[in-house]
C-alpha cells in the first residue's frame, strides 16, 4: 500500500479550545443534538476533548486530550460487525460503510476509546443550516453508526490533485479539518509510510505514546507529551 | 418394570388431560383478551420505535445495548427449561419425567420465539435484518463470519428448528388419538399434523429412535447456544466481559432460570387445568432439588467470576466491579444475590420447607434474580468503558418497559393457545406406567 495515514497530537500544545470539534462538525455534516438529547449522552462529536484533573484543590492542573477514532491496525470494532460495515481499507483507514450498517451497535460497544457514534434518530438541522452542508460528505441516516474518517474526502481530493499534476502527495498537503483549524498546531496529519514525513518523525520521537496501548489495538494516533 | 394400565384407567387419563381443551371458561377468555391486548400494545410500541427511530428507547452512548439485549439473554435462558429437563430425563429414562416433558418443551419453543425477536427489535435498521443471513446475491456480499452475532443467529435458528422438531415428535401419537376422537376443523388439523400415524410397531420403533436421537442432538445444541450467546459479550474487549468463564456461567444461568420458569408454569397449569393428580408433589420436589443444585452452581460461578476480577485488580475491571458491588448498581447486585441464592437455598435446602408453594416462590424469585443478573452483566460494563471521560448512564424508557412486559404477555398468550389446541401432558406416555 502506498499510504498509511496517521496522526500525532501534541498534548503539551493543546489548549482545550475545541476548535477542532467545531471544525469537524462543519466539515463532516455532523448531526446536531438538542440539549435534551445531548444530556442523555447522544451528542455526536467525532473528535472530543477529554479533560483530566491532576492534584488537589486549589492546586489543580487541567490536562486536555483530544480523542478521535484511533484508526487501529487491529481495530476491535472490525471483526464484530456482522455485515462488514466497518473494515480496514488499503491505506490503513478504519472506514465505515453507512449504507451497509444495520445498527447492531456492537462496534460501538467494542471500541475501547468510545469514539463511535450512533444515529439514534434521523439527523435534523434547523434552517438555514442545511445550506452549509459540505457537498463532499454524505449525510447519514438514522439507525447507523458513524465516526471519524480522518476526513477521507480531503484525502481523496489530495490524492486526485497530486495525480492530475503527476506528482506524489506532498507532506502536509492533506489536512483533516481538526488539524487545519488547531490554533497552536497541536495536530499533525500525514503518511506513516513516508519515513521523512513530519508525523512519522513525531511518532518515532521519545515523546510519543498511544492511548490504551496495552490493549494491543495498535492505534495510528500518537499522543506527544513530556516524559515524566 | 412397566405394567400396562387397565383400559378404564387409560380412558380416565385421556378424559382428564383432554378436559381443559374443550370449551373456554370466562376466566380463560379474559386471560386471552388481557394478554392479547398487552401483546398488541407491545407491537404498537415496536412500530412506534421503527417509525421514530431507536432513540425512543433509553439506549445512549456508551450504553448502546440495554433492556433488549437483557431480555434476549433472559428469554434464551428460559428456553433451556425444555431441553435440560426433557432431554436429560429422556436419555436417562427417568420415569417421573412423563407429565413434565411437554410442559417444558413448549416453554422452550415459545421462549425461543420471543427471545429471537429481541435482536431484531434492537437493530437500528430492522428492515435490513436479512443482511446477516448468508444468502446468494448479485453483489456477492456475505455476512462477516468472524462476528459473534452471525454465530448467534446460526445457533439460535438451529436451536429453534431442533426444539420445534423435539416438541413435535412426541406429539404425533397424541395427535392421531385426538384426530380419532374429534370432528370438524380440529379433526382435519390433528389428522394433517399426525402424518398418517397408525401406531404400528414399526412407527413406534422409528419414533422412539427419533426422540432419543433428537434428545442427544438438542442437548448439545442447547449447551452451544448459550455459550455462543455468552460470547457476544466475552469476545468483546470490554471490562468484565472479556472472561473465559462466560460460556459455562451463561449455560448454568440459563438452565437455572429455565428450571425456575418450568416450576412456575407447572404450578399455574396445575391450578388452572386441575391437573393435581398428574403434576404431583414429587415432580415439584424433584425439580426443586434440581433448582437447588443449579443455585449452588450459579453461586460457585458468581464467586469465581467476581473473586478473580477483584484479586486481579485491573483498573478498568475494578471500576465496573466497584460499581456493581458497592456503587451505583450495588442495590441491584445484592438483590440479585438474595433472590438467586438466599431465597432458593433456604426454601429448598431445608427439607421441611420444600413444598409446591415454596418451590413456586423460589422459581419466581430466581426468574427476577436472573433477569437482574443479565442486566448487571450488560449495563454496568457498557456504561463504564476503558476511558473514564466517556462514562455514561442508562435508564429505560416506556417503550422498552412496554415491549418487555408485552413479551411476558406473549409467553402467556402462546401458552394459553397451545393448551387449548394440544394436550399439555403426553397421554401416550401413560400407556406404560413405569415404577421409576
Amino acid at each position: 500500500m502506498e499510504h498509511r495515514w496517521g496522526m500525532a497530537i501534541d498534548l503539551d500544545r493543546c489548549t482545550g479550545c475545541e476548535a477542532c470539534v467545531a471544525a469537524c462538525h462543519a466539515e463532516n455534516n455532523l448531526p446536531l443534538s438538542d440539549p435534551d438529547q445531548a444530556a442523555k449522552g447522544r451528542a455526536v462529536h467525532w473528535i472530543r476533548v477529554d479533560r483530566y484533573y491532576e492534584g488537589e484543590f486549589p492546586d489543580v492542573r487541567l490536562k486536555y486530550m483530544p480523542v478521535l477514532c484511533q484508526h487501529c491496525d487491529d481495530a476491535p470494532c472490525e471483526p464484530v460487525c456482522p455485515v462488514y460495515a466497518t473494515y480496514q481499507n488499503h491505506e490503513g483507514l478504519n472506514v465505515q460503510v453507512y449504507n451497509r450498517c444495520v445498527g447492531t451497535r456492537y462496534c460501538g460497544n467494542n471500541c475501547p476509546y468510545s469514539v463511535r457514534f450512533f444515529n439514534f434518530f434521523a439527523p435534523h438541522w434547523p434552517e438555514p443550516l442545511p445550506l452549509q452542508h459540505n457537498p463532499d460528505v454524505a449525510v447519514r441516516m438514522g439507525g447507523v453508526m458513524e465516526k471519524c474518517t480522518f476526513c477521507i474526502q480531503r484525502i481523496q481530493r489530495g490524492k486526485r490533485d497530486a495525480a492530475t499534476e503527476g506528482r506524489r502527495v506532498a507532506d502536509g498537503e492533506i489536512q483533516p479539518a481538526c488539524a487545519q483549524s488547531c490554533p497552536p498546531e497541536a495536530i499533525t496529519f500525514g503518511d506513516l509510510n513516508d519515513k521523512d514525513s513530519k508525523v512519522s518523525r513525531l511518532a518515532a520521537s521519545g515523546r510519543a505514546t498511544r492511548l490504551l496501548e496495552d490493549l494491543g489495538t495498535k492505534p495510528k494516533v500518537f499522543y506527544l507529551q513530556r516524559a515524566k | 418394570m412397566a405394567t400396562t394400565l387397565p383400559a378404564t384407567a387409560c380412558d380416565q387419563v385421556r378424559d382428564d388431560i383432554w378436559r381443559p381443551m374443550r370449551g373456554a371458561s370466562p376466566a380463560y377468555v379474559a386471560a386471552v383478551a388481557a394478554t392479547a391486548l398487552l401483546v398488541a400494545w407491545g407491537l404498537f410500541c415496536w412500530g412506534y420505535q421503527i417509525g421514530h427511530g431507536i432513540g425512543v428507547a433509553g439506549i445512549r452512548r456508551p450504553t448502546m445495548w440495554a433492556f433488549y439485549i437483557v431480555n434476549f439473554v433472559f428469554w434464551i435462558g428460559i428456553s433451556h427449561a425444555g431441553t435440560l429437563i426433557s432431554a436429560i430425563l429422556r436419555l436417562t429414562d427417568a420415569g417421573w419425567r412423563k407429565p413434565v416433558t411437554r410442559v417444558a418443551e413448549a416453554i422452550t419453543v415459545f421462549a425461543l420465539m420471543i427471545g429471537a425477536l429481541f435482536p431484531l427489535i434492537h437493530l437500528g435498521r430492522v428492515w435490513l435484518f436479512y443482511w446477516l443471513i448468508p444468502y446468494p446475491n448479485q453483489r456477492l456480499l456475505w455476512p462477516n463470519f468472524r462476528s459473534p452475532l452471525v454465530w448467534d443467529l446460526t445457533a439460535i435458528f438451529t436451536y429453534l428448528t431442533g426444539s420445534i422438531i423435539y416438541l413435535y415428535l412426541p406429539l404425533i401419537p397424541d395427535l392421531a388419538q385426538l384426530a380419532a376422537h374429534t370432528d370438524g376443523w380440529r379433526r382435519s388439523l390433528y389428522r394433517a399434523l399426525s402424518l398418517g400415524w397408525t401406531g404400528s410397531d414399526r412407527q413406534w420403533h422409528a419414533l422412539e429412535r427419533a426422540m432419543k436421537l433428537m434428545a442427544g442432538i438438542i442437548l448439545a445444541v442447547a449447551v452451544s447456544v448459550h455459550t455462543v450467546v455468552s460470547w457476544d459479550f466475552a469476545m468483546a474487549l470490554a471490562p468484565m466481559w472479556h472472561s473465559t468463564i462466560f460460556g459455562p456461567y451463561f449455560v448454568t444461568g440459563a438452565i437455572f432460570s429455565g428450571i425456575a420458569a418450568l416450576l412456575v408454569v407447572m404450578a399455574v397449569i396445575r391450578k388452572m387445568m386441575r391437573l393435581e393428580a398428574y403434576l404431583e408433589p414429587r415432580h415439584f420436589d424433584n425439580l426443586a432439588k434440581l433448582l437447588l443444585l443449579m443455585c449452588l452452581l450459579w453461586l460457585y460461578f458468581t464467586i469465581a467470576e467476581n473473586l478473580t476480577v477483584w484479586y486481579g485488580n485491573a483498573a478498568a475491571e475494578m471500576s465496573v466491579f466497584a460499581a456493581r458491588t458497592r456503587g451505583r448498581y450495588a442495590v441491584l447486585f445484592w438483590t440479585m444475590v438474595a433472590l438467586n441464592f438466599a431465597v432458593p437455598f433456604v426454601l429448598l435446602g431445608i427439607r421441611r420447607l420444600r413444598t409446591i408453594a415454596s418451590a413456586t416462590i423460589s422459581g419466581l424469585s430466581v426468574l427476577v434474580g436472573m433477569w437482574l443478573e443479565r442486566y448487571l452483566i450488560v449495563v454496568p460494563t457498557l456504561s463504564m468503558p476503558h476511558l473514564p471521560a466517556a462514562w455514561g448512564s442508562y435508564s429505560p424508557t416506556w417503550v422498552e418497559v412496554s415491549i418487555t412486559v408485552a413479551t411476558f404477555a406473549a409467553m402467556a398468550l402462546l401458552y394459553l393457545i397451545f393448551s387449548k389446541l394440544f394436550p399439555i401432558i403426553a397421554i401416550w406416555e401413560y400407556r406404560h406406567v413405569s415404577d421409576g
